[in-house]
């Protein structure tokens, strides 16, 4: 029999080589992507609109069709999340309808991304009649973050003590002023990381942008809400797979961008999350 | 007291200023009122985005039945949208997913829970502290970069590993996304694995068990329930994930024989095909009738997980 100790060597060396294995992808992505697309970034690429259908110029719409989604998108789901976690952490009862509120939470973030889209194209594009625009791709991206930043911010709500809560009562004040005044300010990193989570995962989706907003190919600005714009994922998308002969180095370095930005948005989520950790005050 | 009723009521004035200009506290309630039936409404706007989510789907999906018969399109093994007259047959759909679905999990299973074991039961704390957020990381890659680097990378090995006319297969985008689900798997698993008692350990530990005994005899028969949650969501992961299928499955909607072919799954026929449409075809409501299947089978996944989860607890 092989003595215990050396079962324990094999296994542990096993794990480790699954996490090795796990993590890899980062290192593989990071590193073909910057080997292969640093090249191709300099202020032309990433300011200038794209020429001789997308084979050459710049990403400059893709870039900023993909930071107004976002912005947009933070700006409704935002707002609405934390309240959603409001109301969970703080009024809801312990009952059956707080209960499906949860399970509805739970199968929102399991649904399809391309299901969202589907969604997307049903209610905002046609049934209310926006139209494939900005307003459309905004919302749709906002019903996917929804659950993120629900869970997120209810969490942090969660984890402010209730002496806090009693503190503020015993002054006098009402529930939502200790929620406005006490609660949600001792939240605040927490629900902060969500939403930087949300924002990160709404940059990098293409499914639920495909029939709601994104542009094949549209060299200038968006002028309003009801304007389609381009997008950095849709546009990896369609110079990857859709048009023929675009010069490599430009999906390399267009992915380069997309990967920079998402990592980016996650980084300061962990960040803010470690330094409010390391910081908790209670 | 008074101050922070006055203070509130303005909406965070200085707090003398608001003492002469403070509004009745009839008008502070009623404000009140109104935020807490905001929040009344966010807090139940989830239900209501579900239900709307499946009638939407439902809706167009039934038109399809009045054109097609439903044992035909459920049973019917050719996915003909364009041909005259058009065959939406959802086999060959069902398949491919279901091929790279447990291709996927097949990898990922060991994959995902031994990284988890690796973080919870064996790494030093320095190695947790840069595991867990590159894993954090690793679930935010966009499904289209995943999709891109695999047709560069993933592809062109396969073929030339298995010798294989394309590299663009169903084992492709099972790696993909096997590689894809991990982070949802290592990090509910890690949860669990956590949550374990200590003293579950130190008793196994005293009894003269070695860590890697006590790690697959005790710690994670005593996860169980939290592991096969984290496995499960895992599998609603990978049957939803669109992008990246799309791009390295090879997209071939016919029925599938082995690992090594091409295959077009149901997500992956939706985002290819919706741009194309014709609104209110039996094409079109054929591609919703599609939605709502994976719609109901993500939700039933994820039922299942949420009951199990609970079960796990008591």
């Amino acid at each position: 029999m092989i003595p215990a100790r050396i079962t324990q060597k094999i296994a542990f060396t096993t794990l480790f080589l699954f996490a090795v294995i796990a993590i890899a992808p980062i290192v593989i992505i990071l590193t073909v992507l910057v080997k292969n697309g640093i090249s191709a970034i300099n202020w032309e690429f990433l300011s200038e609109m794209p020429r001789q259908g997308m084979k050459a110029g710049g990403i400059f719409p893709a870039i900023v069709g993909t930071l107004l989604l976002v912005g947009g998108t933070v700006l409704i789901a935002l707002p609405v999340g934390v309240c959603a976690a409001v109301y969970l952490s703080e009024y809801a009862p312990k009952n059956r309808l707080t209960r499906l509120i949860k399970l509805s939470i739970v199968n929102l973030a399991g649904v399809p991304s391309i299901v969202h889209g589907l969604f997307g194209l049903g209610l905002f594009v046609l049934f209310f009649g926006f139209g494939a625009s900005l307003l459309a791709g905004c919302l749709t991206l906002a019903v996917l973050i929804l659950p993120v930043i629900i869970t997120a911010s209810e969490e942090a709500l969660r984890a402010v003590p209730v002496t806090f809560r009693e503190a503020s009562y015993a002054l006098g004040a009402s529930k939502w002023q200790t929620v406005r005044r006490v609660v949600l300010p001792s939240a605040l990193p927490g629900i902060l990381t969500g939403a930087i989570l949300g924002i990160g995962r709404a940059a990098g989706e293409t499914a639920p942008i495909l029939f709601t907003v994104a542009a094949f190919y549209l060299p200038r600005l968006p002028g309003s809400v009801f304007d389609q714009v381009m997008a950095l994922p849709y546009h990896l998308y369609v110079i990857a797979t859709q048009v023929p002969n675009v010069p490599k180095e430009f999906q390399y370095g267009t992915a380069l961008v997309l990967v920079t930005l998402v990592f980016g948005i996650n980084l300061v989520a962990i960040v803010i999350r470690y330094l409010y950790r390391r910081a908790n005050r209670w | 007291m008074k101050g922070q009723h006055s203070q509130s009521a303005d909406g965070g004035g200085a707090a003398c200023a608001a003492t002469l200009r403070r509004p009745s506290v009839k008008l502070r309630l009623f404000r009140e009122k109104v935020i807490e039936i905001a929040i009344l409404v966010c807090g139940y706007l989830s239900i209501a985005i579900v239900a709307l989510i499946f009638l939407f789907l439902a809706k167009e999906a039934v038109s399809l039945f009045s054109t097609e018969n439903p044992f035909a399109v459920i049973t019917g093994t050719k996915w003909y949208p364009i041909s005259d007259p058009p065959k939406f047959g959802l086999v060959p759909l069902l398949l491919g997913s279901l091929f790279v679905t447990v291709g996927a999990t097949i990898i990922v299973i060991p994959l995902g829970v031994g990284t988890a074991i690796f973080i919870s039961e064996v790494a030093p704390n320095w190695l947790k502290e840069i595991l867990k957020p590159t894993v954090e990381i690793l679930a935010s890659i966009p499904s289209v970069v995943v999709g891109f680097i695999a047709i560069l990378i993933l592809g062109p090995t396969l073929k030339s590993v298995f010798d294989l006319p394309t590299g663009l297969t169903a084992l492709t985008g099972s790696i993909a996304l096997a590689f894809m689900a991990a982070p949802t798997v290592i990090s509910i698993s890690e949860d669990a694995l956590r949550a374990v008692p200590v003293t579950y350990r130190e008793a196994s530990l005293a009894l003269g068990a070695t860590e890697w005994q006590t790690a697959y005899r005790v710690t994670a028969p005593a996860a169980a329930s939290g592991i096969v949650v984290a496995i499960m969501l895992g599998i609603g992961r990978v049957i939803g994930e669109t992008m990246a299928v799309l791009m390295v499955t090879g997209n071939a909607a016919l029925i599938p024989h082995s690992f090594l072919q091409p295959v077009r799954t149901m997500t992956a026929t939706i985002a290819a095909e919706m741009g194309e449409v014709v609104r209110g075809s039996s094409h079109y409501y054929a591609l919703f009738f599609i939605g709502l299947v994976l719609f109901i089978i993500t939700f039933l996944i994820n039922m299942a997980a949420e009951i199990f989860l609970h079960r796990g607890r008591s």
